[in-house]
């Protein structure tokens, strides 16, 4: 068996999703190989060849690649995926924008944001938002795998001694153009790889009451979310959203502020190793799965909370 | 300009689902069934594209036993024209829905197709870009905003930074987020007037498609149960618990 695991990467650093899919493929067994595709990207292909357990990272370096456009790299991942008898990315927007097109043009299902690996075949993953659990068997040739990258401990960055090997191989099209993007900038740690993550929901009230919120986070080096109502009601960027539609962590800490706890919030942080729930309604959904649960106005509490820590 | 959208008959997103004791599936048995949440979103911004004057049409399309025709109903009230659906004995996976679609497509010759981006039973999130992927368009998906000049569509996307605008050349494939718009309800005179819209029902052989079914789902099994937690009386107390206790501070 060999596996190809496709990297996440901004074209300078290894994202560290890439990582934890490397741990998943471990876990299938069988030889590893990473395609780097992007522009000027040799430093991530030199960083991920000294990744644990990589036997060669795959470099393909071309403008045409730089925005990692759908269009292109499922082309070139769907051309040396024949080779391979998985082919696995993190299923992160980016990968699932763009594995799906691999599996197609492979004529090959695709299984989604796998939490385990059974056998080389058999994979659980998460259904009706993580309300269910599936374990299926693929009987396609090629296995298209995404990796929810929260269910797997990151392999180690260093050690390894992969080789790099360059190819030009140039898949482009004229049917779609990279225009821009608005990327919000934060110091604080990245949401889906924080140690500790503080989230706050419609109990806010509005964008400028979620300093309470930020200065409790700066003080544990934590990241900040928020449910989709805090989202919707514009307190805060869609990019924050944590649920079965945002994103999916999976932290040491979670605490929940002014988040009764929906379903669809609680599919993207109910792995979190200990959670702890702020709401002023006990009755609230949240406290059912909150290790610690305190029943209070988060306007008193959390300045409290501020001070103590 | 014509636009197909697809959608999905789906568990309604309220229902807290159980597994059958024998763990062979979710119990769907009398339990109530909804248009996705995602597909309202479609279908609402087709019909906004109706509005604004820049479509013509509105396609909808479902897949699935005779059941579907009341997500097409629904569909057809909150504005789409016209209503096919495909009659297939349970529901396909993402591929074969794709290959269905693209035969949809192929006898309709839509400008635009509109996906919801996952459904909210299997979680997927596969077939607009299989869709794409089969047909040979561009796709925007994660859709936010969509505006279509010029024989182009520009999708801003929700990406995991933050925002990416990309700009495809038609036909294209956009699927919707949560955030591209707040789908409207249906009135009880569009109600009526949908049931006598017409809602055309072809089989696969019509579309020349054979579906297959390549995964095999082996097990469904509850998550793990957390364990039940306790009450802390004031931030104190949940201060030294969250260090002595839990040490994760």
């Amino acid at each position: 068996m060999s596996i190809l695991v496709v990297a996440e990467h901004d074209n300078t650093a290894v994202n560290p999703a890439t990582l934890k899919t490397l741990a998943a493929a471990k876990a299938i067994g069988g030889d590893i190989d990473v395609l780097v595709a992007g522009k000027d990207c040799a430093t991530v292909a030199d960083e991920l060849a000294k990744a644990e357990g990589v036997n060669k990272v795959v470099l393909a370096d071309n403008a045409v690649y730089e925005h990692q456009l759908a269009e292109n790299v499922s082309k070139l991942v769907a051309d040396l995926g024949n080779d391979y008898s998985h082919v696995l990315a993190p299923a992160t927007t980016t990968g699932k924008n763009f594995m799906p097109r691999v599996a197609a043009l492979l004529d090959v299902a695709q299984i989604s944001d796998i939490i385990a690996v059974e056998s080389a075949d058999t994979f659980k993953r998460p259904i009706y938002a993580g309300n269910a659990i599936a374990t299926v068997q693929a009987e396609d040739a090629i296995k298209v795998i995404t990796v929810r990258a929260t269910a797997f401990d990151a392999v180690a960055s260093e050690g390894g001694s992969g080789s790099v090997e360059a190819i030009d191989a140039v898949f482009d099209n004229d049917k779609s153009e990279f225009v821009g993007e608005q990327l919000a900038e934060s110091e604080r740690p990245e949401l889906t790889a924080a140690e500790i993550v503080i989230s706050g929901g419609r109990g806010m009230q509005n964008g400028e009451n979620f300093k309470l919120i930020e200065d409790i986070a700066d003080k544990l080096g934590a990241a900040v979310g928020a449910s989709r109502a805090a989202v919707d009601a514009g307190f805060v960027p869609n990019d924050m959203q944590v649920g079965q539609t945002g994103k999916i962590v999976a932290p040491q800490l979670y605490i929940a502020v002014g988040i009764s706890g929906a379903i669809q919030h609680l599919a993207g942080m109910k792995d979190s190793k200990v959670i702890v729930a702020i709401n002023k309604d006990e009755e609230a959904p949240i406290f059912q799965v909150a290790d610690y649960g305190l029943v209070a106005d988060l306007f008193e509490v959390l300045p409290e909370l501020n001070e103590k820590l | 300009m014509k636009i197909l959208v697809a959608v999905k008959r789906v568990i309604d997103y309220n229902v807290k689902v159980r597994v059958k004791p024998d763990q062979s599936d979710v119990d769907l048995a009398n339990v109530k069934m909804a248009l996705n949440p995602f597909c309202e979103i479609a279908v609402e911004e087709a019909v906004r594209l109706k509005e604004a004057g820049t479509a013509d049409e509105v396609v909808v399309v479902s897949i699935g036993p005779k059941a579907v025709q009341e997500q097409l109903r629904t569909a057809l009230a909150l504005g789409a024209d016209r209503a096919i659906q495909v009659e297939t004995d349970d529901m396909p996976d993402s591929l074969s829905a794709a290959k269905i679609l693209k035969g949809v497509v192929e006898r309709e010759e839509p400008d635009m197709i509109i996906l919801g981006k996952q459904s909210i039973d299997s979680d997927n999130n596969q077939t607009g870009q299989m869709l794409a992927a089969l047909t040979d368009m561009p796709q925007g998906t994660f859709a936010s905003k969509v505006e279509v000049a010029d024989g182009h569509v520009s999708v801003t996307r929700e990406v995991d930074g933050g925002l990416q605008t990309v700009k495809l050349a038609l036909p294209a494939v956009v699927t919707t987020d949560l955030r591209l718009n707040e789908p409207r309800y249906a009135s009880l005179p569009n109600i009526m007037k949908a049931k006598r819209k017409p809602l055309e029902t072809v089989s696969t052989d019509d579309l020349d498609v054979s579906v297959k079914r390549t995964v095999k789902l082996l097990k469904v099994e509850s998550p793990a149960e957390r364990s039940a937690g306790v009450k802390v009386a004031d931030v104190d107390e949940l201060v030294d618990k969250l260090k002595n206790e839990a040490k994760v501070l």
